[in-house]
């Protein structure tokens, strides 16, 4: 008799389906987004040009052939040529490179910053009333003209410690990333501010866990929720900062070609040749088109209270 | 209210006062010397004389407030008494572009009147459209009107200015011919004639903005107006057998209004920093303009003047923006 009660209980776990991650209900209702489909696709594809093309397409991106300059497409040059007849189908690969790294490093940098500083404002009740201050003055800051500045001051300096690729890297990476950490920042620490009053952070400090686990193991992985639609929108920002940066003539030299740069370059040549500025401009629209849809879908697979309907 | 001002006013001072601290800070490391362009001639000594009376010498802080002075005194009542014509400008040294010698106010009051009526103008179209859209979208949400609607206002915010600049200029001034593709400023509105050369060269720069600032506030609109389609004010007014009309255009549209006017107070300075690069594309020279050029040529004294008017644009509509708010939504004032 006594016996019997937990066997069938322990039957009726069985039957149970084991427990499922929650990332796949997520995916199960991202799925279901017909636009962010369709960016994700739009969005690998252009990863797959960028990063794979050039292994397909082995053009030097940076080979002057001055007879066969200002061509329109052929076999030869899908693209056609600039004016001193680098191919332009090979630039565009090599500049999505840039720019597409430009955009996940920033992207990334900026996250970090942003977590840290929403993290340690919202749970720390110390640093809140300091940091949030710093966050109302960046948020006040005017950014592109600081860009400009941040950009036009540190260049050479950089360039003489990293050499001239790494250091215009670095510099626009981080001019970007400090200053679009903010809105991540503010929603963070909204989360964390609500989390950490919860009985499971209550049980954890209990026991007896440090603050630092407290975050790690317990915070932050239920902030995720929007720190995942922040970074989308971060990538788009970030690649649209870069462009925009290349397109004033001050982000990346002219021997990198960033799709920001092609089309500054283009815009001279705008009346003879126009498939010189369409096509980086459409290579830069359709990645923050698709990055945004992504971000939209994903936003509404986040939303438990969306999520199953 | 009064308070509730006291309090935003309170905050935006001291915040002006930092911002105008990183940005002199920032351009006094700046490389690059107002003697440098000296001829090489000139002895020693005599340029040590010169740095002095362009007062080089003084520590970090003198230099400062020395130059907040000018920032905020000087150059403004100069600006002023140019304006109106009243006699109130303050003696004192001005700020000097390095590029052209004169005084910085003078250049940027030149250049304000085309960045206003450009940036002004994209705004005003875009708020005008963006309104019925919004409204429209979330009235008839998931219809095709809805559906299409969105994806123009993704399409709008994601293609960045400098693009669909680029593309305007391509279709309506390359291959149409009906628009002139670049600004030009010294053209002077006389005549029917003139006015409408004008209206044709201000379409272009002023439809790219549009389009932009258009899609963005439409997305608010929608959002607004869906939160509020929902409450149970709106059906008791429906309940007391209030026209569709009545109930959309003065009750939910009027309380939907209120996020919105916001989110407009506060876009306007995004707006005159995002023109910028408008300015390049259509070559008007305007703030923006100056701005870049002054950073070409590391012209640091116009370059803070610059950017030190777009910090206070910042700060004034952001406060504006909260003080409207507290008129519109009681709610909020805590008092």
């Amino acid at each position: 008799m006594t016996d019997a009660a937990p066997a069938t209980a322990a039957e009726d776990v069985h039957d149970l389906r084991p427990p499922r991650n929650q990332w796949w209900d997520v995916w199960d209702q991202f799925k279901t987004h017909k636009g962010a489909m369709g960016g994700m696709f739009v969005f690998i594809s252009i990863l797959l040009f960028v990063f794979a093309g050039p292994w397909i397409w082995q053009v030097d991106p940076g080979l002057i052939d001055i007879r066969s300059r200002n061509q329109g497409s052929s076999w030869a040059h899908p693209m056609g040529t600039d004016q001193l007849g680098r191919d332009l189908l090979a630039r565009m690969m090599y500049g999505g490179r840039i720019s597409v790294a430009v955009g996940l490093a920033a992207m990334l940098l900026g996250l970090v910053l942003g977590t840290l500083i929403g993290v340690l404002a919202g749970y720390f009740k110390l640093m809140d009333g300091p940091l949030m201050r710093v966050t109302d003055l960046f948020l006040a800051l005017p950014l592109l003209p600081l860009l400009l500045i941040l950009v036009t001051l540190f260049r050479d300096p950089l360039e003489g410690a990293f050499g001239q690729a790494a250091g215009v890297f670095t510099l626009i990476v981080v001019a970007i990333a400090i200053t679009s950490w903010m809105q991540t920042a503010r929603i963070v620490r909204g989360d964390v501010l609500a989390l950490k009053e919860r009985e499971f952070v209550l049980a954890a400090r209990s026991i007896g866990t440090p603050a630092r686990r407290i975050n790690t193991r317990h915070i932050l992985p239920n902030v995720m929720s929007p720190i995942m639609v922040s970074a989308t929108l971060g990538i788009a920002s970030a690649i649209i900062t870069e462009s925009a940066l290349s397109f004033l003539g001050l982000g990346f030299p002219p021997d990198f070609p960033t799709w920001g740069r092609i089309l500054y370059d283009g815009r001279d040549w705008i009346e003879q040749y126009p498939a010189r500025v369409v096509w980086p401009g459409v290579l830069i629209s359709l990645t923050v088109l698709s990055v945004n849809f992504i971000g939209d879908g994903l936003r509404d697979a986040l939303d438990p209270r969306i999520r199953g309907r | 209210m009064f308070t509730y001002t006291l309090r935003r006013l309170a905050f935006a001072v001291p915040t002006v006062l930092v911002i105008s601290l990183i940005v002199f800070l920032m351009l006094d490391m700046a490389p690059g010397d107002p003697t440098g362009s000296l001829p090489l001639t000139i002895p020693l000594e005599v340029r040590e004389q010169i740095r002095a009376a362009l007062g080089l010498g003084d520590p970090v802080l003198i230099r400062y407030f020395k130059w907040l002075h000018m920032m905020v005194i000087i150059e403004p009542s100069h600006m002023l008494a140019n304006a109106t014509g009243w006699n109130i400008a303050v003696d004192g040294p001005r700020i000097l572009s390095w590029q052209t010698r004169s005084p910085v106010g003078d250049i940027i009051v030149q250049r304000i009147p085309q960045t206003l009526w450009v940036v002004g103008l994209g705004y005003v179209f875009g708020i005008l459209i963006a309104v019925p859209i919004g409204v429209i979208s979330a009235y008839k949400q998931y219809s095709w009107f809805d559906q299409a609607g969105t994806f123009v206002s993704m399409v709008g915010f994601s293609v960045p200015t400098f693009f669909t600049g680029v593309v305007f200029i391509l279709i309506f001034s390359v291959w149409l011919g009906w628009f002139p593709s670049m600004y030009d400023t010294t053209h002077r509105v006389r005549d029917w004639d003139s006015f409408l050369f004008q209206v044709r060269q201000i379409a272009m720069p002023v439809a790219v903005l549009a389009l932009f600032n258009a899609s963005q506030i439409s997305r608010f609109m929608r959002a607004s107006m869906l939160d509020n389609l929902n409450q149970d004010y709106v059906r008791t007014a429906r309940a007391k057998g209030m026209m569709e009309k009545t109930v959309l255009l003065v009750h939910v549209l009027r309380n939907s209004m209120i996020p919105v006017v916001t989110v407009i107070a506060i876009g306007i300075p995004t707006v005159f920093t995002g023109a910028i690069i408008t300015e390049q594309i259509f070559r008007v020279n305007g703030l923006g303009d100056a701005l870049i050029r002054a950073i070409y040529v590391s012209d640091w004294p116009m370059v803070q003047t610059i950017t030190f008017i777009f910090a206070i644009l910042i700060v004034l509509f952001n406060l504006i923006a909260d003080v409207l708010y507290g008129i519109l939504d009681p709610r909020i004032r805590y008092d």
